[in-house]
């Protein structure tokens, strides 16, 4: 057994009997064990991995089971596990139990998967670096001293680490790509409305979505098989068909002045390289402008602040999550039950929401951020009229350093290559494209609504001529 | 003095009667212990999200299409937010502005002419749970069994101008949603509830007020009492020199008053914003024609019916039809071939005060409209009295059967053969020469002793108007 194995040579493993899914969970548990300084997981649920592996097994006996029957995973500790604690990273949910399964977590089980636990993340997924975690950052395994990104980070630090095959995450402005890319996995953030937000702890509801990290595109291409799809639970969910990669011999790869000037050198040479990779795979380079990328972020943090203000609201310590004890009167548990339950970022971006939603201010940031969004929209769609895809960084930088970003609308300029197509709901892929500084960096991939296909096709490709995803930390 | 006019709106919240809740499956019935009928989504768990229920549309769309309005193509859902320990999710589910029904008109009798009240707009909104007080010493309990139950809150212009007219008005709604089957009007159980915005001006201004909002109105008769006592105080306020401020106020039943229930708070900012968890729903021709097919005939169209075809008075029309069982009971009666008014009449009186005494809904009425147009055709062809009518009314509530078997078998059948109360009436008349002095004399009113004499010795079987004829003829001066 080794770690960094694909999963389809897990799943031929498995069929062969060279190991049982017991055998290849317990691998994977003393790995997380023996790496437990990374701080990936808020919580390891091994007993609960070991019966579902043995579940795992008895259909393999049965000759049962599809492509993932067996397989290891790990859910971020957004989505709902039922009997089995999800934390958000806040101290507010710190003791909250769900007795329900997100759509995600029960669409895995029942494709075989087999969840070894809960990965760290931002507080209710705000943060770029997993720092405002409640449980402390995960961090990088590149550098320990480095951020793994988020917020999503404890998920790509497992998959990045070798501690598990796969893993889900949630990206609402950049929290699957921007960490994919710190930690040198393949991330997809699928087309909003692609996978059910069902049981998914919601922080901005218009933005957030589910998707995967996996050590290549051919494995998040085999998980999100697995996890999309409507869900009569989630209103804004598509009803579309199953994703299929839809490869094309020559595809207009276009590459947006916006994302592309200004780079840091070593990252702009790391990321042109990469993107001559798919123009010697054939692909045309195609020189495209998204004029509305800069105003990208302040739109973003707009829309997802207001949101989420509302969407924290029922934190109130009255029926589940953080109390205060011995409250005075309501306002009193309400006040303190918030003040201690949530961290200072989340506290930040409740405050700025409620702010941008108020009379007097609704026009002038909510209104004005929606409008923003269209033309951001726009950009995108116009874009699509002349290429089938767009190439970009994924981030500034490679990761910095864990305390290095202590202001906040800094931390928020990380988003800047990430939030517009989060913005435009369009599906959006991290690949590893390089290193600098020995760091891994990120080449982003963003696609048309539900082409998920041809992102999938191109980042195959890409993988097929390079070997940035194959390498890996010494852990 | 100053002639003061009063400008009343009510803002009626109808609980739709649909089997589960606006955005969950959970069930939407009244009166299961507290928090067992709420799910996760009911209660605002982490990551839970709302489905509509599609049924909920289309019964916002039947009373829109009711009521004349103007409908959208497309609406959508907004949050309303607050905190509040009965609102689970901090927010409420709620239409802002763009809500499913647009302006429309409910047309009533009143005083004896027709009203057109104008309807601003109707929304669909989800309710909170309740608070629950008393039962706890300095606690408050919270029962979320209510949480999410669909509400459709209709908003009236300010088209109402007394107390009395307001409560025809909440009647007519009343009526209005029961006929349409989108709401079961159980007042004690607050299915609907009514707000009620007030405020007085000098008569013959067209500037509005001030006004203030009641809230919770759940009888027709507090609704009356509270705007009564509301304009009162307003005026009371004006004349001396006072100003009324904007305030949300409380009607206290015991002691006939209102009281604020915010204190001076300027209106709260409830910070709507469009739910991104659910989509602009979408009224498509079909989801319209299918809510229009569920629109029956509507009480002001029956009361122009009963009117035009039957003949019928205002003031029994507007009791035939304010309750669509009522109304159903009306028509399958006269479907009989009995006389209307004869039916109408019977139906006003005798089974409304029959079924006031048992607590009886129309609905279970023990005597069958079929029956009760029997008996009215048997008093019609002279069979029976209509005061032996009663006494078999009577007994078919009581005992059931058949009328005529009940005639027959009690010998109720009146005593019309000409001879027989013939003779009975000239013994009445040769049994009491003082009265027939008296009567001879002049005074006519004597007659009645008469007729009384004559139907006790009928047994009460004899016809009034037959009797009459005869004791005329036979008191006449020889």
């Amino acid at each position: 057994m080794q770690p960094f194995t694909s999963i389809a040579d897990l799943g031929r493993g498995l069929a062969r009997g060279d190991y049982s899914a017991r055998e290849l969970t317990s691998f994977h548990l003393e790995r997380i064990a023996a790496a437990d300084g990374l701080n990936a997981f808020i919580r390891v649920t091994e007993e609960r991995a070991l019966r579902a592996a043995e579940a795992a097994d008895r259909r393999i006996a049965r000759g049962e089971g599809g492509a993932l029957n067996g397989i290891p995973l790990a859910h971020k500790d957004i989505f709902c596990t039922e009997g089995v604690a999800t934390t958000c990273a806040s101290r507010m949910l710190a003791d909250f139990v769900p007795p329900y399964d997100a759509t995600v977590v029960a669409r895995l089980a029942a494709a075989g998967m087999v969840c070894l636990g809960k990965t760290n993340m931002d507080e209710f997924a705000m943060g770029s670096s997993n720092e405002t975690s409640w449980f402390g950052p995960a961090r990088n395994p590149w550098d320990r001293g480095r951020a793994p990104g988020g917020s999503s980070g404890g998920s790509a630090v497992a998959v990045g680490a070798g501690l598990v095959p796969c893993a889900t995450g949630t990206d609402t402005g950049g929290s699957i790509r921007q960490p994919a890319a710190f930690c040198g996995v393949t991330g997809l953030k699928p087309t909003y409305g692609r996978v059910s937000r069902y049981g998914m702890i919601a922080f901005a509801s218009s933005l957030d979505q589910g998707g995967a990290f996996g050590r290549s595109v051919e494995d998040v291409e085999t998980v999100l098989g697995a996890m999309e799809g409507h869900d009569p639970l989630d209103s804004t969910s598509a009803a579309r068909g199953p994703t299929r990669r839809n490869g094309a011999a020559r595809t207009r790869i276009g590459l947006p002045a916006e994302y592309w000037s200004g780079l840091p050198g070593d990252m702009g040479d790391c990321l042109l390289a990469a993107a001559k990779e798919l123009e010697g795979a054939g692909h045309a380079l195609v020189p495209i402008s998204l004029p509305h990328t800069d105003a990208a972020v302040p739109a973003y943090y707009v829309i997802a602040g207001a949101e989420a203000s509302a969407n924290l609201s029922r934190y109130d310590g009255v029926r589940f999550g953080f109390r205060a004890e011995e409250p005075k009167d309501l306002d009193d548990l309400y006040r303190r039950s918030r003040a201690a339950g949530f961290g200072t970022e989340v506290k930040r971006r409740i405050l700025t929401g409620t702010y941008t939603l108020s009379v007097g201010y609704y026009d002038a940031y909510y209104l004005k951020a929606q409008r923003v969004r269209r033309r951001i929209q726009q950009d995108f769609l116009q874009a699509f009229d002349e290429v089938d895809a767009i190439a970009a960084p994924v981030a500034p930088g490679p990761a910095f350093e864990l305390g290095a970003v202590d202001d906040p609308v800094a931390m928020y300029r990380q988003d800047v290559f990430t939030t517009p197509a989060s913005l435009a709901g369009l599906p959006a892929m991290s690949l590893p494209c390089g290193f600098v500084g020995g760091l891994p960096v990120g080449l982003q991939l963003i696609g048309p609504p539900f082409e998920e296909g041809r992102l999938l096709a191109l980042g195959r490709q890409f993988q097929q001529r390079t070997d940035w995803h194959l390498r890996h930390p010494e852990v | 003095m100053q002639d003061w006019e009063s400008v009343i709106g009510l803002e009626v919240h109808v609980q739709l009667a649909t089997r589960s809740k606006i955005f969950s499956g959970a069930d939407a019935a009244f009166g299961a212990a507290p928090n067992t009928r709420a799910c996760a989504v009911d209660l605002g768990m982490p990551g839970v999200l709302p489905v509509l229920n599609g049924e909920a549309v289309r019964m916002a769309l039947t009373f829109g299409l009711a009521i004349d309005a103007e409908i959208a193509r497309t609406c959508r859902f907004d949050r309303k937010n607050y905190f509040y320990p009965d609102l689970p999710k901090g927010y409420q589910i709620s239409q802002f502005d763009q809500p499913i029904v647009g302006a429309g008109v409910i047309e009533m009798e009143f005083d004896g002419v027709t009203r057109r009240i104008g309807i601003r707009r109707a929304h669909l909104e989800e309710d909170a749970g309740k608070s629950l007080h008393e039962d706890y010493p300095d606690l408050t309990g919270i029962d979320l069994n209510r949480a999410g139950t669909p509400l459709l809150e209709v908003v009236s212009e300010p088209d109402l101008r007394t107390p009395a007219e307001a409560a025809a008005f909440f009647r007519e709604m009343h009526a209005l949603v029961r006929y349409l089957g989108i709401c079961d009007g159980n007042l004690n159980e607050g299915s609907m509830r009514c707000d009620a915005n007030v405020s007085v001006r000098p008569r013959g201004e067209d500037g509005l007020g001030e006004r203030t909002e009641i809230k919770n109105l759940n009888s027709f008769r507090f609704l009356r009492q509270a705007i009564a006592h509301e304009i009162d105080r307003q005026i009371e306020v004006l004349e001396s020199g006072g100003r009324v401020v904007r305030e949300t106020r409380l009607y206290d039943p015991r002691s006939d008053e209102t009281r604020p229930m915010r204190g001076k708070e300027l209106s709260e900012d409830y910070r709507y914003f469009p739910d991104p968890d659910l989509l602009p729903v979408r009224v498509t021709p079909e989801l319209l024609a299918e809510a229009g097919a569920r629109v029956p005939e509507l009480p002001r169209d029956k009361r122009r019916r009963y009117r035009d075809e039957f003949g019928l008075p205002d003031a029994d029309t507007v009791f035939l039809t304010a309750d669509p069982d009522v109304a159903a009971y009306f028509e399958a009666t006269v479907a009989t071939g009995c006389g209307a008014k004869l039916a109408a009449n019977w139906i006003m009186d005798r089974v409304t005060a029959s079924l006031n005494r048992t607590g009886l809904d129309i609905a279970r009425c023990p005597v069958a409209p079929e029956r009760l147009g029997g008996l009215i055709a048997r008093i019609e062809e002279g069979v029976i009295s209509g005061k032996i009518g009663a006494t078999v009314f009577d007994v078919l509530w009581e005992e059931g059967g058949d009328v005529d078997a009940i005639i027959d078998a009690r010998g109720l059948r009146q005593v019309s053969d000409a001879d027989e109360l013939g003779r009975i009436v000239h013994q009445v008349v040769a049994d009491h020469p003082e009265q027939v002095g008296q009567y001879r004399a002049g005074r006519e009113k004597v007659l009645g002793f008469f007729v009384g004499r004559v139907m006790r010795a009928t047994g009460g079987k004899a016809d009034p108007r037959q009797v009459n004829v005869l004791l005329r003829e036979a008191l006449r001066t020889p």
